[in-house]
């Protein structure tokens, strides 16, 4: 009798899993710090027009959303096609932009008031009457700081296909 | 009775779980990146004290309903539009200008600091088409700058950096820079082509 076993048929030994835990560890971290909770339901169309001359905005906690589209498929029976205003999880009139702003101002530290921007993310196929309406609207409670949110890209997208 | 060995827990299913939660962040995450045209609307003044400026230092951009451009009462392509807007802007027909390479032509704007662009649209014009012109008109004055950035800058010691990079590099935290000078050179740059772009409210 031999003292050594002669090894077992060719079979493969099994991968050690143990750090398979540390891996998804790490991505789960990754993907924890990088996500950004989706603030408000759409419900309307958005989608930005491209620009190339586009700036980044700084202070995430310092921007004000105001959405603008015509209302998404499952909502056009109830508002009908015109392109409408979102103001946090429902749809709004342009009179009640005011509040809004209120609101959030409200919401904010004191000091940094001054700083707050409004970003219009408006669906490239609204048109400009509904824009200038909320302009104006933001005029008159002193809302000048805004920014046109727009994708990074070349003009020639806009057009109308 | 002998000292028993706590019994070791069995993580195998730690993964599991944490496969879990990574499938949730996953699924919820959205990278969403903020970016867009800054812009300033106009204060609300009560006096409606109408400033006189003359005709030739407004270049006006009127979008009309149906998208069409006009430019100083002429049809206009859009892809046009930047380089007419920078040869406005950089006319320079008072001759007070010392760092403008326009044409001088008398009858074009003054000056960069009295050439006023005004933009004018109709409720039907797209907001596609109007961001679009801004792009444009925004992008007039930032060729300017960058070209005003590449002759300025080696003189400061920022050689080889345009304008929107003298921004970016002046935003970066890890950029290292004389942080003042560079602002200074920012400063300097937007004082000598200063972005005037009045949008006209239609009532």
């Amino acid at each position: 009798m031999s003292k050594f076993k002669k090894k077992k048929g060719g079979d493969l030994p099994a991968v050690n899993t143990a750090s398979l835990p540390d891996i998804v560890f790490m991505l789960l971290f990754f993907f924890m710090v990088a996500t950004v909770m989706r603030e408000n339901t759409l419900l309307i169309e958005n989608k930005l027009p491209s620009a190339d001359q586009i700036e980044k905005l700084e202070k995430k906690d310092l921007v004000m959303y105001i959405y603008a589209g015509k209302p998404s498929a499952n909502y056009q029976s109830q508002y009908g096609t015109e392109a409408r205003i979102q103001l946090n999880d429902k749809f709004a009139d342009v009179s009640e932009i005011a509040a809004f702003i209120a609101a959030e101002r409200a919401s904010k530290r004191e000091e940094l008031v001054p700083f707050l921007t409004t970003s219009l993310k408006v669906d490239k196929d609204a048109n400009m009457g509904l824009v200038g309406d909320i302009k104006q609207e933001l005029r008159k409670v002193n809302a000048l700081k805004i920014n046109y949110a727009a994708i990074q890209g070349d003009v020639s997208k806009n057009k109308k296909n | 009775m002998a000292k028993r060995a706590a019994p070791e827990v069995n993580a195998g299913s730690m993964a599991d779980i944490a496969f879990l939660l990574l499938i949730f962040f996953l699924v919820t995450t959205t990278m969403e990146k903020d970016s867009g045209i800054s812009r300033k609307l106009p204060p609300i003044e009560e006096s409606e004290e109408d400033v006189i400026i003359k005709q030739k230092n407004i270049f006006t951009v009127l979008i009309n309903g149906k998208d069409q451009l006009l430019v100083e009462d002429e049809l206009m392509e859009l892809k046009n539009l930047r380089a007419a807007a920078v040869e406005f802007l950089d006319n320079g027909g008072d001759g007070t200008c010392n760092y403008c390479k326009g044409a001088k032509n008398p009858s074009s704007s003054d000056n960069p600091d009295k050439a006023i662009i005004s933009l004018k649209n109709e409720r039907e014009t797209s907001y596609a088409q109007y961001i679009s012109v801004q792009n444009e008109l925004v992008g007039a004055y930032n060729v300017l700058r960058n070209r005003r950035a590449l002759e300025l800058g080696p003189q400061k010691g920022f050689r080889d950096m345009n304008f929107i990079e003298m921004q970016n590099n002046y935003k970066d935290v890890k950029w290292s820079g004389n942080k003042e000078k560079l602002a200074e050179v920012i400063e300097q740059i937007k004082v000598e082509y200063p972005q005037k772009l009045s949008e006209v409210q239609e009532q």
